[in-house]
């Protein structure tokens, strides 16, 4: 029982990472139907620059946290911009390519600056390796800050898409394009926007497991990026809430198949997930299962 | 108002707009009534900036908006009802009407605006929490009239109002589009019913393919031999 309970401790924390990651996914597919697959490059990214801030700026937690956020906003408009905004009238296996050339462009050009081999995020001082025990349960502060970030970070993004103009601009601009220009929203800016969101997530999502598993690489992100998609997929693609509970879910699936069963298998497990969900409920948890129009 | 001379649009290969003219003057209801897949809904979506057209200008009170955004345009005082109404399903029936003026700054306005709304369509008051797309087709109808209002057009493009409703509705409609004008709204009308439509309009212009065969006061097209063959049913 204890064990289990960990373990969920455990799911619980990774899967806020791919929560986070999922929420990019889902927005951007909501808004454009497209699968950003440089998305989890834009978590690489943030995890660099959380790298960067604390080891060569000395920098603590909460700054190198907004500034990667920061640095990944502006990293995620630029992609957009460059790469999928040209071919907005496009087919969408086009733009599909573009994204997979974009995802290799920044993973490649990532490790141009940084080189390829794994860096290790400082070793955590302070507040930040207190632990708590009950009995054999272990709880760490880095498991409490990547909770309570994500959670905050959720609870803000809430908040931007149901209460704020540019939210409700958003939500119009996936269901009807045209119909939301009539209204004088300017779509382009709109997704840009959506964009930045998604991408600020993810670079949040790169410095939390920074100092979670404390080591980096320029490849990184293309196993989580994947898995986030499937989590995206799996609480049903375009739906907010839906990333939110598919990351948790496939995080702490993740985490009982390396605790119980076998490591190796864990990443077979979330893929043969993905191909169930979409042979039993291909619309996601909460996605209505209608057929796809396009 | 609103002026469009010697407009083209195509949609790739298909010439769909071949070069019309037509004037819309401050405080009418003009209309435009044609067959299926004679342009009109294509013209309404040149005009409100939807579609580029590939020559021709577009003048709004004399100014040249051929190339402007639709955004720009709805600053400028066009609104657009499309056709199939085009109300944001999963969004409030609220929150629609909140995007109709989502270029406006004036809160108190804004406000006053909604209850005006409210007023011509108590059911949209009744209904406001509720997601659009549970409403039924002449509220679905209401609601994207009453959106379109937000944004305090000069102009107002109603696409097939009455388009799926019954008689009954059809009627009320028609009644609130009068309303609405009498209160200062110039209106470019396209209808598939056409004596409903000439009834009610100063002006009107009949399509057919891309081109407007004939134009003239509502009454005199109802006259015409022509359209009473076409498009009144003999
Ligand atoms: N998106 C599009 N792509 C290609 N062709 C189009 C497109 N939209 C309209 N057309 C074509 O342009 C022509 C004019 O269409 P439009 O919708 O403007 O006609 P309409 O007069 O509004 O017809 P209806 O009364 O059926 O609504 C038609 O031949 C139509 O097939
Ligand atoms: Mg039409």
């Amino acid at each position: 029982m204890e064990q289990f309970l960990q373990q969920i401790i455990n799911g619980i924390s990774l899967g806020s990472i791919y929560a986070l990651i999922a929420l990019g996914y889902t927005m951007v597919y909501g808004i454009i139907k497209l699968i950003n697959f440089a998305h989890g490059d834009i978590y690489m990214v943030g995890a660099y620059v959380g790298y960067f801030c604390m080891t060569f700026l000395k920098l603590g937690f909460l700054p190198s946290l907004l500034i990667a956020m920061v640095f990944c906003t502006l990293l995620g408009v630029t992609v957009e911009k460059i790469a999928y905004k040209p071919l907005r009238d496009s087919t969408r296996i086009a733009v599909l390519i573009t994204a997979i050339g974009a995802s290799l462009f920044i993973e490649y050009g990532t490790m141009f600056f940084v080189k390829a081999g794994v860096r290790s995020y400082p070793d955590m001082t302070g507040l930040l390796v207190k632990q708590f025990r009950f009995g054999d349960i272990v709880l760490t502060m880095q498991q409490i800050i990547i909770v309570i970030t994500t959670v905050l970070l959720m609870i803000l993004l809430q908040f931007i898409v149901k209460k704020t103009k540019i939210g409700k601009a958003m939500r119009a601009v996936s269901m009807d394009k045209d119909a939301a220009r009539l209204m004088g929203i300017n779509v382009d800016s709109t997704i840009s926007f959506t964009f930045a969101i998604g991408s600020a997530l993810a670079g949040a999502a790169g410095v939390l497991v920074g100092i979670y598993y404390n080591s980096i690489n320029p490849l990184m992100g293309i196993m989580p990026g994947l898995k986030a998609f499937v989590a995206a997929v799996f609480g049903g693609i375009g739906i907010i809430p839906g990333a939110m509970i598919g990351g948790y879910i496939i995080g702490t699936i993740e985490v009982l198949v390396s605790g119980y069963g076998n490591s190796m298998y864990r990443d077979a497990v979330v893929f043969a997930i993905l191909i169930l969900i979409l042979i039993v409920r291909p619309a996601g948890l909460l996605g209505k299962n209608t057929r796809e129009k396009v | 108002m609103l002026e469009i001379k010697d407009l083209h649009v195509y949609y790739g290969a298909i010439h769909a707009i071949k070069g019309i003219s037509l004037a819309v003057n401050d405080g009418e209801i003009v209309t435009l009534i044609g067959a299926n897949g004679a342009g009109k809904t294509t013209t309404l979506r040149t005009a409100s900036g939807l579609e580029k057209p590939a020559s021709g200008t577009i003048l709004l009170d004399g100014k040249d908006i051929t190339n402007t955004s639709a955004q720009e345009r709805v600053r400028m005082g066009i609104s657009h009802v499309p056709e199939g109404r085009r109300i944001f399903p999963n969004l409030t029936v609220l929150e629609n009407l909140e995007l109709g003026a989502y270029l406006r700054k004036d809160k108190d306005g804004i406000a006053r605006d909604l209850k005006m709304v409210y007023e011509r369509f108590p059911i949209l008051s009744d209904r406001k929490k509720q997601a659009a797309g549970t409403l039924s087709g002449g509220e679905q109808q209401m609601l994207a009239i009453g959106r379109a209002l937000m944004s305090r057009p000069k102009i107002l493009f109603l696409d097939e109002p009455s388009m799926g409703l019954a008689p009954l509705l059809v009627q009320e409609i028609f009644d609130i589009i009068k309303d609405i004008n009498r209160e200062g709204t110039t209106i470019l009308l396209v209808e598939q019913n056409a004596s409903k439509a000439l009834q009610i309009a100063n002006h009107a212009y009949v399509m057919e393919t891309g081109n407007i065969v004939l134009s003239g006061t509502g009454a005199e097209l109802m006259q015409s031999d022509e359209v009473k063959k076409a498009y009144l049913g003999g």
